[in-house]
């Protein structure tokens, strides 16, 4: 299949003014300037950033969540451009999403078995009761948690547990794309690797196109297929992770992965700023020296 | 030989009953940098509060010694134990978005120590203050000391709080997480500051941390931590390449690292959390 | 997949959680205040029924007779009678029918109005919050007691206009307030997880965020209530609230003023009663936020 599930270009969003009756509409900087993505169906790709590079203002731009003020938006060869709520609503049950901090995800005052019980209700997926808790069950043992937790409220389930609830809410309807926004940014590095194990299995699985937002480089270079890195508004390299990693070509780029620590000792990595990343396998190193 | 700039022994320190530390020890000589390095919920901030006088009133010291230069520290007069804060032992937190005051200016709250503990003077304690801005790379000392914290970036605000922390040429400094917050670009920044910093004043540094990349690059020792306890300890390099604990060498597993993308992001094991469980039951019960 | 061990066990659910009622009960605040309050709600539906003598009854013989215990006090008068002879005791009970039904109708009458108009400002913002939050900084420039006097003069004297005025000019105490907290809820990410998977807008205010609001509201509406009370005693003080034959307690403080050198009893209880009353609403609501919150923010 040939044509990208998801197809943006030249997206530029800004976040409207409070609007105020008095003041002068003056022109709001845009958080996007002109960002185009391509995800295809099945695939994993990062988008990658530092603060205010915009990455989660696109993962929200991707789902409709926000209208951008120009640029082309398509799902599934449909444009999300100028759609409103109603229309959006059936397409919606094919996009879904993640959130980082799973606490403040997950309404406090729901238990677990309403917050993943509504969106199959309200997609139909589910007609009565009994239907529903049966879907909840399902997906939940998919995530790797027992049923029992269906009458817990969020805040009686540790983080790593929360975050799986996160992801068993993000596709239970079944989608065919989710938007991961720094899913596992606050978890410990064991619980990391459970869940985005877990995620990839989910993913192969069930044939999701993930778009994996994170900071975290070392993160995006074991699970992504392609990656999008971003610096203030704007996509400064795309590719393959793997050509990207060996040899990147943007300034910013190498200087991001620069910045990573590795966990074997480099004496000359704290006072260079290599300019260029050798990579330590067995593909012929480029190193230019930038002083 | 030189002596220990900083020894803790066999510390335990406990939560209502519940051991929080399990005879945590370690040595820090003069001008070495040692790290903490464990998951949430190990005992590392624990240990920073405890050293810094700060226990929460929930916990409390239930066996072993920190000493300080040969003294224990505990045994010292609330007094004598406040002159050494600041003056020989200094924090440079986690979070600098709420480690300075939002309401004073930077040039207030950066010689609070020259007022307070050397007793200088204001246009002197300025004038010293102007001096660390510099030494912390800040390029306008002068507009930064009459800004207010949230007018500046979430980097320059850790600058700040490094040149706070050594400011009155302090022995030994815990860094409780220091670049956590911070983008990668400006962790790295960071990092070199404070090893230059380290190197120049001849500071110790006890860096607490969860990340093994950071440990690799700045610590020179590092103890791993796991429920309270100490799994191993020791040179950082043999730690990291051949470490002797399952958990370290699961620790390291579980880590993901771009020039290695098949190794890393395997899950802890089961079995190596029971054998840590078991352990702790085991010297628990001896305890 | 196997279950983590690093996880938190869930093999007991309901373990850790107390019910609601059980968290209630067990602060003293809310236990004693709300005790309180109940007690004095029985008294006020019961009064007709408990009382010992007819409140409006003149006694002349027996004028500023004092509470018992003191010299020259009348047994049938626990508490003393006022210059006209009527007992003390029968018509502060009946006061407090005044006090609670102001205080009940009036609170929920004014939260329902402000937080109807504090949603919507909250959520939906732009011109709807943009004209409400002008409404509220306009009205909230006007002096109260003169609005109250206004209502009054407009609408007649009696319980309706007391209660008129105090929702006319408290709504907006409310609807402050549940706009911030609405906005504050709104850039919460369960918000945006709800507008993800396509709820109503509608549907999210009143399912996802209402209930979080609720607490707030509550002690919100206790506070309220205490001020209603004070309100009504102010009103009724200089005479604007129901007509002068019903006992209220601001009616009696203001009758007891004038003799409070020769006879205090006819001033103080009614006074007390007032005071005990808003303390009363104002614990049960500091009690209800505390006991509330901590299972929101656990």
């Amino acid at each position: 299949m040939a044509e990208p599930l998801v197809l943006a270009a030249d997206l530029v969003v800004a976040y409207p003014r409070r609007h105020n009756l008095f003041a002068r509409e003056a022109a709001p900087a845009p958080i996007l300037k002109g960002v185009g993505i391509v995800i295809n169906r099945g695939e994993t790709v990062g988008i990658v950033g530092e603060s205010g590079s915009g990455k989660t203002t696109l993962g929200r731009a991707l789902l409709g969540l926000v209208q951008p003020l120009s640029g082309t938006l398509a799902f599934d060869g449909a444009s999300l451009i100028g759609l409103d709520e109603g229309a959006l609503r059936p397409l919606r049950r094919r996009m879904q999403m993640i959130f980082q901090d799973p606490m403040s995800s997950l309404n406090p005052r729901h238990k677990i078995g309403r917050i993943l019980a509504g969106p199959a209700v309200l997609h139909g997926m589910a007609s009565n009761r009994a239907t529903a808790l049966g879907l909840v069950a399902e997906v939940l043992a998919k995530v790797g948690l027992p049923a029992a937790a269906m009458d817990r409220y969020p805040h009686e389930l540790s983080g790593g547990q929360r975050q799986r609830v996160g992801i068993a809410r993000a596709v239970i309807l079944k989608p065919d794309f989710v938007v991961a926004d720094e899913i596992v940014s606050g978890l410990d590095v064991s619980t990391q690797a459970q869940v985005l194990r877990m995620l990839q299995d989910l993913g192969r699985e069930m044939g999701l196109a993930l778009a994996f937002i994170s900071h975290d480089l070392s993160v995006v270079r074991s699970i992504c297929h392609r990656v999008y890195v971003m610096q203030e508004g704007v996509v400064v390299e795309e590719g393959e992770c793997a050509a990207l990693f060996a040899a990147p070509e943007a300034a910013y780029t190498r200087q991001l992965i620069d910045a990573i620590p590795l966990p074997v000792r480099d004496p000359d990595w704290l006072n260079a700023d290599r300019a260029a990343f050798e990579t330590r396998s067995s593909t012929a190193p480029q190193a230019e020296d930038i002083s | 030989m030189t002596e220990s700039l900083l020894s803790v022994r066999d510390l335990g320190v406990s939560a209502n009953g519940r051991p929080v530390l399990r005879d945590v020890s370690f040595e820090l000589a003069p001008g070495e940098v040692h790290g903490i390095v464990g998951e949430s919920g190990a005992g590392k901030s624990t240990i920073v509060k405890l050293m810094l006088g700060i226990l929460p009133r929930t916990m409390e010291m239930t066996r072993g010694r920190v000493e300080y230069r040969g003294r224990d520290l505990f045994a010292l007069a609330p007094a004598a134990f406040r002159a050494l804060l600041g003056a020989e032992i200094a924090l440079i937190p986690q979070d600098p978005l709420t480690a300075l005051n939002p309401g004073r200016r930077i040039d207030a709250q950066l010689t609070d120590g020259f007022r307070l503990k050397r007793k200088l003077p204001r246009r002197e304690a300025d004038a010293r203050a102007i001096a660390l801005l510099e030494e912390v790379h800040i390029r306008e000392p002068h507009r930064v000391m009459r800004a207010y914290p949230h007018e500046l970036s979430g980097g320059m605000r850790q600058r700040v709080l490094i040149a706070a922390a050594f400011a009155l040429d302090p022995k030994l400094v815990i860094a409780d997480e220091p670049t956590t917050a911070l983008d990668v670009t400006v962790q790295k920044q960071i990092l070199r500051l404070i090893r230059g910093m380290q190197e120049r004043h001849g500071t110790a540094i006890v860096f607490v941390t969860h990340d093994l990349g950071v440990v690799a690059q700045i610590c020179d020792t590092t103890s791993v931590m796991y429920m309270g306890k100490v799994v191993e300890q020791g040179p950082t390099d043999r730690l990291l390449t051949a470490p002797a604990h399952p958990y370290t060498a699961a620790l390291i597993a579980a880590n993901p690292r771009y020039d290695r993308p098949e190794v890393g992001l395997t899950p802890i094991p089961a079995r190596v959390i029971e054998r840590m469980r078991a352990e702790i039951a085991a010297d628990d019960s001896h305890g | 997949m196997a279950e983590a061990a690093l996880v938190k066990p869930l093999d007991d659910p309901r373990g850790e959680r107390v019910p609601v009622i059980r968290r209630l009960l067990r602060d003293r605040k809310v236990v004693v205040a709300g005790g309180f309050i109940l007690f004095l709600a029985i008294l006020a539906i019961f009064a007709p029924l408990i009382v010992p003598i007819d409140p409006l009854a003149q006694d002349l013989s027996n004028a500023e007779a004092p509470p018992y215990g003191f010299t020259g006090a009348v047994p049938d008068f626990l508490l003393g009678t006022d210059d006209l002879g009527r007992d003390v005791l029968s018509r502060v009970i009946f006061g407090a029918r005044i006090a609670l039904t102001v205080a009940f109708v009036a609170a929920t009458l004014a939260a329902a109005l402000g937080t109807t108009l504090g949603l919507a400002a909250g959520w939906y913002g732009r011109w709807i919050d943009t004209i409400i939050s002008r409404l509220v900084d306009i009205w909230m420039a006007f002096p109260a007691v003169l609005l109250s006097i206004l209502l009054v003069a407009i609408l007649g004297s009696g319980l309706h206009s007391v209660i008129a005025a105090i929702v006319v000019i408290d709504w907006t105490r409310f609807c402050r307030v549940v706009r911030a907290e609405t906005m504050a809820q709104a850039r919460m990410d369960y918000v945006t997880a709800a507008r993800a998977i396509g709820f109503r807008r509608g549907a999210i205010l009143l399912k996802e965020i209402l209930p979080n609001i609720v607490p707030v509201l509550i002690a919100l509406l206790t506070l309220e209530m205490g001020i209603a009370v004070i309100v009504e005693a102010i009103l009724s003080f200089v005479g604007l609230s129901v007509s002068s034959d019903t006992p209220t307690w601001g009616g009696m403080i203001a009758q007891g003023r004038q003799i409070v050198h020769e006879s205090w009893w006819v001033m103080s209880v009614p006074l007390l009663m007032l005071c005990a009353t808003v303390i009363a609403f104002n614990q049960l609501g500091d009690g209800l936020n505390r006991a509330l919150d901590p299972m929101l923010r656990r």
